[in-house]
């Protein structure tokens, strides 16, 4: 057990996965030489030779259809976006070839696709985007969002794992910013599981990835109001572990959905759409959405605070459910 | 309200600095929508149209057709009344949604133009709003909404409110056992809660629930959710723990499963207990196995299976699945009334006395040390339980499902009873007595039958034949 950043939590399950199992390879602009954009794959072309940890064209669609076609012939690859707004180029794959081929073929597509997701550093609109709502739209696919560095560990390798096209959000501005304490030893963390972030009774906030953490310090600021609020972190989206939701809906009968993703039709909309429909006779209050104005992610901070969920967007949702 | 906008002459490329006016397609008073084509200009790169910039009614036109004007000159003006709606707008940043309020009972006017959801109404004056929990949670309770006090926004009744209201559940009462209604057997009164070391149904033990492969996530999240320290007034809260939890699910299922009837039968153990003191430590020296009282009822039990095999069967929809294995389970208590668990001596019907005392011995350790695998606990096809060395005589054990019987082997008393001799005389001797209670699923096995195998039982007992266990 040892305090690990996200990064080197991700970094040490992708070293710890790939030294048990041969079939694991990598592939990415810059992971080799460089060791990576953000530097998760530093040391492992070294360690893993030129064969497995491989510097790749820049080309998303080439990087993600030889995935598959490596997959297809029984290896376990794991595919780097260098941004998760990149992956847009390799769409067509993904959500034609890998997500349908074992429902077309009965071909299972083992691969893990890497998502560096997210904003919040002025990254821009080309740098800083969440990919979940579109694909959560895609069925086959499984949407892995880890919050903390124990569950990056333990959800990079269970990815690698899953026998379906995972796609595997790593939220960048966590990387560094987050640690936490994390088991030293090789483990898996099961998909479709939903964790409690923290308990409450007043106010439950369904959130996911970096969100998390902005829901716990709205939490912790709402305690001196008196406002008990629940955080549950949902790990992924697909499966989506909605018994979870339905336990803390029941319990407080208030509902906030909050994700960084744009608002319309991010998949925070479906989960306030569910909520609506199938708890309807839990609710105390409308359910609310607390997410990314419809624009693109503005670089200069300023705008991007306006537009990304803060803090105190959260802690003001809060506030209304709890007084409604 | 009236507000103006402004048409201006747009920058047509970095370096254009006029424009000209080339047509008005609309004159002033004209109305006009947003977007729709207002006028057209030229400059030195381009001509093009120009879209109005909002919907309403052309006001005054400050350019007339074929002037030259700088960038940014006001060209004319739209005036923009309540039905015209303002141009594109940065899309606001989201905050907090507007929650329609819901109506004010003290306000004359209603309900609001846009409630989001209409009253539920259960009475009253109809204008405080009912959410679909308060409404639910109303239903259920017989109580009307608008007697309750409101603390919600604009005096509604919230969950909590009725919640406090309608005052805590009140205490369960206890469960009955389901008694079919042809039983021949006489049906004990309920012990229920009196019973203590009734320890009956076994649960899925913490190991062989889906347990996540990584361990930490689940204790942390554990670790969120305290129990309440100390006492609150005159309470203490303690959170149930997993395996208390799955106790409380497998009893009541349990319940509700099978025709729960309890048969007992009175044994004299003189004879096992004399034989146990003659072998027990020769037993001991030779095998390194402890017997007790219970593997002797354990042995004589699998005999009496061979007759009886209904006891040791399984009820599928409208079947019964005899069995040609014993997979005698042994309840076992943990400390501090954690819970009980159920480990499983595989093939019991293979292994003589000492065979028997091995294997159970060695189930009860490990499940004391919490050592159990999840197959140590699975495949039970009967259940065995010994209150008795807490001192009860009397039980009405919870069957394991999916098994149809459960034995208590309650305490070992010394009693004064009428032994009847060879020639009929009566004396009264001294006994080592112990009863054995039975509870069945009487869907399957009748009073009849489960009597007649405790009488079978109870032989085996009293009429134990030393050479059973040498071989």
């Amino acid at each position: 057990m040892a305090e690990k950043t996200y990064l080197q939590a991700i970094s040490d399950g992708l070293r710890q996965e790939m030294e048990r199992d041969e079939r694991v390879f990598l592939i990415g602009q810059d992971i080799g030489v460089f060791g990576g954009a953000f530097k998760v794959t530093q040391g492992f072309q070294e360690q893993f030779g030129e064969r497995r940890v491989i510097d790749a064209p820049l080309s998303e669609t080439a990087i993600v259809a030889g995935c598959t076609g490596a997959a297809i012939v029984g290896m376990r690859p794991v595919a780097e976006m260098q941004f998760c707004d990149f992956v847009s180029c390799a769409w067509d794959h993904i959500t034609t070839v890998a997500a349908k081929q074992h429902y077309r073929a009965g071909t299972p597509i083992p691969i893990t696709v890497r998502l560096p997701c997210g904003g919040g550093f002025s990254g821009g609109p080309f740098h800083s985007q969440m990919y979940d709502g579109y694909f959560a739209h895609c069925p086959g696919l499984v949407l892995a969002l880890p919050a903390t560095p124990e569950d990056a560990k333990g959800m990079i390798v269970e990815a690698i794992r899953n026998p379906n096209p995972v796609l595997f959000f790593e939220h960048k501005n966590l990387y560094r910013r987050i640690k936490g304490e994390v088991p030293d030893q090789l483990y898996n963390t099961p998909f479709g599981k939903a964790r409690v972030a923290r308990a409450g009774s007043d106010v439950t906030i369904v959130t996911w990835s970096a969100m998390v953490w902005t829901a716990l310090d709205a939490a912790r600021a709402l305690e001196g109001e008196g406002i008990d609020v629940e955080v549950l972190d949902l790990r992924t989206i697909a499966p989506l572990d909605f018994a979870a939701i339905v336990a803390s809906v029941q319990k407080t009968s208030k509902a906030i959905v909050l994700y960084e993703d744009t608002k319309t039709a991010g998949f925070g909309a479906e989960i306030g759409s569910r909520i609506a429909e199938e708890l309807f006779e839990q609710l105390d209050a409308p359910v609310m959405r607390v997410a990314s104005a419809d624009v693109p992610i503005p670089f200069s901070p300023v705008l991007e605070r306006e537009v990304l969920p803060q803090v105190a967007d959260v802690v003001e949702a809060a506030r209304t459910m709890n007084a409604y | 309200m009236t507000t103006t906008v402004d048409v201006v002459m747009p920058q047509m490329g970095v370096s254009v600095s006029e424009g000209t006016v080339s047509r008005w397609l609309k004159a002033e008073g004209e109305r006009i929508e947003k977007d729709e084509t207002l006028l057209e200009i030229s400059t030195d790169k381009v001509d093009t149209e120009l879209p109005s910039p909002a919907s309403g009614v052309v006001g005054r036109i400050f350019t007339p057709e074929g002037d030259t004007v700088d960038v940014g000159t006001k060209l004319a003006e739209i005036l923009v009344g309540d039905a015209g709606t303002v141009g594109p707008q940065v899309a606001a940043p989201v905050v907090a949604p507007v929650l329609p309020p819901p109506p004010a009972s003290n306000n004359g006017s209603g309900v609001p133009g846009d409630a989001v959801v209409a009253p539920t109404s259960a009475g009253g004056d109809g204008a405080r709003f009912v959410s679909p929990v308060v409404a639910r949670i109303a239903a259920q309770h017989g109580v009307d909404p608008a007697a309750v006090p409101g603390t919600g926004s604009g005096g509604r009744v919230t969950k909590k409110d009725i919640l406090g209201f309608i005052g805590p559940p009140p205490v369960a009462a206890p469960v009955a056992s389901t008694v079919a209604s042809s039983v021949a057997a006489p049906v004990p009164a309920v012990a229920a809660a009196a019973a203590p070391p009734a320890p009956a149904v076994a649960p899925t033990p913490t190991a062989a629930a889906p347990a996540p492969t990584h361990q930490l996530t689940d204790a942390t999240a554990a670790a969120m959710v305290q129990p309440i320290p100390g006492f609150t007034g005159d309470e203490r809260v303690v959170n149930f723990t997993t395996m208390r939890k799955a106790i409380a699910r497998h009893m009541i299922e349990s319940v509700r499963t099978s025709a729960h009837v309890t048969s007992t039968m009175e044994v004299d153990m003189t004879r096992i207990v004399k034989m146990r003191t003659q072998v027990k430590d020769e037993i001991a020296n030779t095998w390194g196995v402890k017997v007790t009282f219970t593997h002797f009822v354990m042995r004589a039990l699998i005999d009496a299976i061979a007759h009886w095999p209904l006891v040791n069967a399984e009820i599928r929809g409208e079947s019964a699945v005899i069995k040609s294995f014993v997979n005698l389970g042994v309840a076992v208590a943990l400390d501090g009334g954690e819970g009980l668990i159920v480990p499983v001596v595989k093939n019991a019907e293979e292994k003589n006395l000492v065979g028997i005392a091995r294997a159970a011995n060695d189930l009860a350790d490990r499940a004391r040390r919490k050592q159990l695998s999840p197959d140590d606990v699975a495949g039970g096809t009967i259940t065995l339980t010994n209150p008795g060395i807490y001192g009860a005589v009397h039980g009405t054990p919870i069957l394991n499902q999916p098994q149809v019987a459960i034995l208590d082997t309650e305490a070992i008393v010394k009693r004064p009873v009428v032994l009847t001799d060879a020639e009929g005389s009566d004396t009264i001797a001294i006994r080592s007595m112990m009863n054995l209670c039975m509870s069945y699923d009487h869907r399957l096995i009748d009073g009849a039958y489960a009597v007649q195998f405790l009488a079978h039982l109870k032989r085996n007992l009293q009429e134990w034949d030393l050479s059973r266990f040498a071989g």
